[in-house]
């Protein structure tokens, strides 16, 4: 049988907010248990909630970034369950009337560009943690304790259709959506510290049906690796059952990655009735048109246009442009980078940028911002390489020194130093070759015989005679000149 | 040694504290000793002679300054549902027999700005669910008049003690006649403002929608220092109003309000009220009521028609729909609010339980009453999967209805709406106790009116009863954010009758 995976998937992003969304206390990471709460967070009787505006704008940011419909009236409404990490027992956020409506979001998977539907994002409050490791009582007695630290912290649940079809989709998607969050300042994309986390809606169908299968939700994957492969077990998972003559059940799953499966957590049977109902707390979240406009003017240019620009401006391909444009710190790089360059270069930052910086900033688990060579220093590399004074091959090596940061990753004190300043000069090179064509007259029998192998042989051997900095254009054109004279 | 019970008003002990012949000090001592000798009326949940003379002191030390303002050293006590610092703040549970608040509410912390003196806390129904003051877990109240009945609720307390002369002024919240119910049974005046007006920031929460706090006094004078400075925007809570009308929701605005109407009346001489429409809602006359009640009110509009005002007949065709609109609209949140009460964080938690469901359910059945769980539970069935919309959706279109009725009747019919505030004089305590259901019957003159949001008040019109001394309320309601005006009209009422300086015999 031919199945047909269908994700959708649900993404908490907690606000980059000072402080929470309905109190004033700090949303810092890592403080001591239970001093970043105050009387509303830890829902003392008498608090209320206040709503925080630099929540909403961060919604509308990113309503207006996605091309969605930023709500002129959307409503708080409560989700009521009891945990002990959740102090009110109720959970305030958005159901029916939720900020931000529809939206969209393109991404390459691979060179094939995807585009797929938003739902809905949507305001609410964090839960704080429950501490089952490491924790006792005050008498000492193993036991359970609450941190209320990240009790109120803004999130934006952001909610697609279910249109993605591999795992590989799925992960493209969030990385793009993770780029965009943080490319506009509203989210700061630590996914260690739980700052962004993806739930994740699987099923499959044969190939051609058009109902949708029975769908589990895996909770709470907070890596992307942890994403893909949370998806990729629960579909053979799912596949397996059904072919087995089995029926997916409709339940909420845990992903175990030390043992790399997914577990049931509960089934939709024993779910909670949240009872949700508008919170008579927090009237009705008005925002104006006069609001969105004075948002909108804060607003950086976007990836798309940015990856617009880079195609019809700057000659990049769209694959390019659009992995250019997933971080805001990489378009920033690369746009420094080609406004030292001489106009028409772009092409050649893009490429050294995708290229030899990537994996090096991947080799060294660094980011761009703590990249060790500098935007203007790879264009000086660059531009010694359209002029001539080292080949492509050899500035690799120059990259690599000044990636190490030699001669302070000055690229031409580097080929001074290390004398790798390309031989250009047509004697040196003619001598050079007359030795070459001298020391191997087998070679260039072969050569007149019609072997070309022979040909690439003795560039080889030139190029090694001169450390591999002549002119490799000139080597060929004087070399070929020399055999057919 | 100064006597609080030779002070008749507010604006009198005003005048002598002022003027520094008597002393906070001295004032607020001998307000706790009467308090305490008075015990016997379960009216004081918490005295803190400490504390209460610690304010006084600083009243003394305005006073002294030049600083004074209406309600330095005046001495009040707060409903037990304000949370303070200092007082145990119980909401009359035992679920928080003994929890302090590390923070004042907006309501007490500003009484305490304007130099009022606290005596402490006052009891009332558990999470002011009820309109008896029996629901507390620390026992009834007893009404000043007749110590076999109650005071009404849920701040049954505050009216009690005005009502007894251990204070000039208390807060209490009213959600559904919370204020005007028991200021009816105990014949003093109180009033509930529009909603927003007063900040709930502190106040436990029973129904979010209608809570309101507003205070209780011997007059409608009393009640204006004392609700000007309890009122005013509050950023702490997000339902209460900067404006309203254009007019600023802020200290001062009662006062001039009150002011305001007072000059008119006065300008227009012999017939003060001369213009204002009084609306009569037919509703308000049903078989329900009490002969001795309509009697009252019959007797209290001939007065204001002395007055200059006329009488019109309106309707409210939705009175009787209002109590299974509140029974559902108040329960639904209030099942929500009272999820925080899981003895994790604070409050009771059962001593044995198994795991932490069970911990959890145990601490609640502990710790709640039964008023509480039954409204818990009628909270909880009307909002679950499959109710909602039968119940909780279909109370909410119920109360738009109602709001129009009130609406329709003010903006074209009359300029204020006045009957009676129950259908009868207070009962016996322990009557109603196999009949939870006759008690949310009672109200069904004040749910209207908090349902709308509308400011509504009540004062002392008359005696009935078999013996005929229980006090009688008339109720007053008005347009939104009209207490100033309210409070005119009532203090022009009492200018001219006496019911307000009656007191209880052993009082």
């Amino acid at each position: 049988m031919d199945w047909e995976i269908v994700i959708g998937l649900e993404t908490h992003a907690q606000l980059s907010t000072q402080s929470k969304i309905f109190s004033r206390s700090s949303t810092r990471f890592g403080a001591e248990p239970n001093t970043q709460a105050n009387a509303v967070d830890m829902a003392l009787p008498g608090s209320l909630p206040a709503m925080n505006r630099g929540a909403v704008e961060r919604a509308i940011q990113f309503g207006l970034a996605i091309g969605a419909q930023v709500a002129h009236r959307s409503v708080f409404a409560r989700k009521n369950y009891f945990y002990p990490d959740l102090p009110k027992n109720y959970q305030i956020s958005q159901f029916e009337l939720p900020i931000v409506v529809g939206g969209r979001l393109s991404f390459f998977v691979g060179e094939q560009e995807h585009t797929i539907n938003l739902t809905r994002a949507h305001l609410e409050e964090d839960a704080g943690k429950s501490l089952h490791e490491h924790f006792t009582g005050p008498h000492g007695e193993s036991s359970s304790g609450i941190d209320l630290n990240r009790a109120g912290t803004p999130l934006l649940e952001i909610v697609t259709e279910p249109e993605m079809r591999s795992a590989a989709e799925a992960v493209a998607y969030a990385r793009t959506l993770h780029g965009l969050v943080v490319w506009l300042g509203i989210c700061d994309g630590n996914m260690q510290e739980g700052s962004f986390r993806c739930d994740a809606n699987v099923s499959v169908r044969p190939r051609g049906q058009t109902a949708f299968g029975t769908r589990c939700e895996i909770k709470n994957l907070n890596s992307f690796r942890f994403l893909e492969r949370a998806i990729q077990y629960e579909v053979r998972r799912q596949i397996e059952l059904i072919e087995d003559g089995g029926k997916v059940v409709q339940e909420t799953r845990l992903y175990d990655a030390d043992r790399d499966e997914t577990r049931s957590m509960r089934t939709k049977e024993d779910s909670d009735d949240y009872r949700y109902f508008p919170d008579p707390d927090l009237p009705p979240l008005i925002v104006s048109p006069e609001w969105i406009e004075q948002v909108r003017a804060t607003l950086p240019e976007l990836p798309a246009a940015k990856r617009a620009r880079f195609e019809s401006d700057m000659g990049l391909t769209a694959y390019d442009a659009a992995q250019l444009t997933l971080h805001r710190a990489v378009a920033d790089y690369f746009e420094s980078t080609a406004a030292a360059l001489p106009a028409g270069q772009a092409k050649q930052a893009a490429n050294w940028i995708l290229g030899e910086l990537s994996a090096s900033l991947n080799r060294d688990g660094l980011e761009i911002a703590q990249s060790p060579v500098s935007p203007a220093q790879l264009a000086a590399l660059i531009t010694r390489i359209q002029d001539g004074t080292i080949s492509t091959k050899i500035a690799r090596d120059v990259f690599a020194a000044m990636w190490t940061g030699e001669s302070g990753g000055d690229a031409d004190a580097i080929i001074e130093s290390k004398g790798l300043r390309q031989i250009s000069d047509t004697g040196a090179i003619e001598a050079m070759i007359d030795q070459v064509l001298a020391a191997n007259p087998a070679i260039v029998e072969e050569y007149h015989a019609g072997k070309q192998k022979a040909f690439n042989s003795l560039v080889g051997q030139v190029m090694k005679a001169a450390k591999g900095k002549a002119n490799p254009q000139q080597v060929n054109t004087v070399l070929k000149q020399r055999l057919d004279a | 040694m100064t006597q609080l019970s030779e002070f008749h008003s507010i604006p009198a002990l005003g005048e002598a504290l002022r003027a520094r012949r008597v002393s906070a000090a001295e004032l607020a001592a001998d307000a706790l000793r009467a308090a305490r000798a008075h015990s016997d009326a379960n009216v004081f949940l918490h005295i803190d002679d400490e504390l209460t003379l610690a304010q006084a002191r600083e009243a003394d030390q305005a006073l002294a300054d030049g600083r004074a303002g209406p309600l330095t050293g005046i001495p009040i006590a707060h409903k037990d549902l304000f949370v303070t610092r200092g007082w145990r703040t119980t909401a009359a549970s035992r679920m928080l027999a003994d929890y302090v608040s590390p923070f004042d509410a907006t309501v007490v912390d500003r009484l305490r700005q304007a130099g009022a003196v606290s005596l402490g806390k006052l009891s009332c129904d558990e999470f002011a669910m009820g309109s008896a003051n029996e629901n507390s877990a620390f026992g009834p109240v007893r009404n000043p008049w007749d110590a076999e009945r109650i005071p009404g609720g849920s701040s049954g307390g505050s009216a009690a003690a005005v009502a007894s002369g251990l204070v000039l002024g208390a807060t209490g919240t009213d959600t559904g006649g919370s204020v005007r119910q028991p200021a009816a049974y105990c014949g003093v005046s109180g009033i509930k403002p529009t909603y927003g007006t007063v900040s709930r920031y502190g106040i436990i929460a029973y129904a979010s929608s209608l809570d309101q706090a507003g205070p209780l006094a011997r007059s409608a004078r009393d009640l204006v220092p004392l609700l000007d400075a309890m009122s005013g925007f509050d950023p702490q809570d997000s339902t209460s109003l900067e404006s309203c009308d254009g007019r600023s929701n802020a200290a001062g605005r009662i006062q001039a309000d009150f002011d305001a109407a007072q000059a008119a009346f006065q300008a227009a001489g012999d017939l003060p009220l001369k213009g204002l429409r009084i609306g009569v809602p037919r509703e308000f006359f049903n078989e329900g009521l009490a002969a001795d009640v309509g009697a009252a009110i019959e007797s209290a509009l001939k007065v204001f028609e002395s007055l200059g005002a006329s009488r019109v007949d309106v309707s409210l065709p939705r009175t009787r729909l209002s109590i299974p609109a509140y029974y559902v609209i108040a329960p639904a949140e209030a099942s929500s609010n009272l999820s925080r009460y899981d003895g994790v964080r604070y409050g009771h938690r059962a001593a044995q339980y198994t795991d932490l469901a069970d911990m959890t359910s145990r601490s609640r059945s502990e710790g709640f009453g039964e008023e509480v769980r039954r409204r818990i539970l009628v909270g909880t069935y009307v909002l679950s999967h499959g109710y909602y919309d039968a119940y909780y959706l279909q109370a909410q279109r119920v109360r738009r209805m109602i709001v129009d009725d009130f609406q329709q009747a003010l903006s074209r019919d009359c300029d204020v709406i006045m009957g009676p505030v129950t259908p009868s004089t207070a009962r016996r305590i322990g009557d109603n106790r196999q009949d939870p259901i006759a008690d949310w019957l009672g109200d069904i003159y004040t749910l209207g009116v908090s349902l709308a949001g509308l400011p509504g008040m009540s004062i002392p019109c008359g005696f009935g009863g078999d013996s005929g001394k229980l006090p009688i309320g008339l109720q007053i309601v008005g347009r939104y954010f009209d207490e100033g005006r309210l409070l005119a009209l009532a203090d022009r009422y009492q200018q001219a009758t006496d019911w307000h300086q009656r007191t209880p015999e052993h009082a």
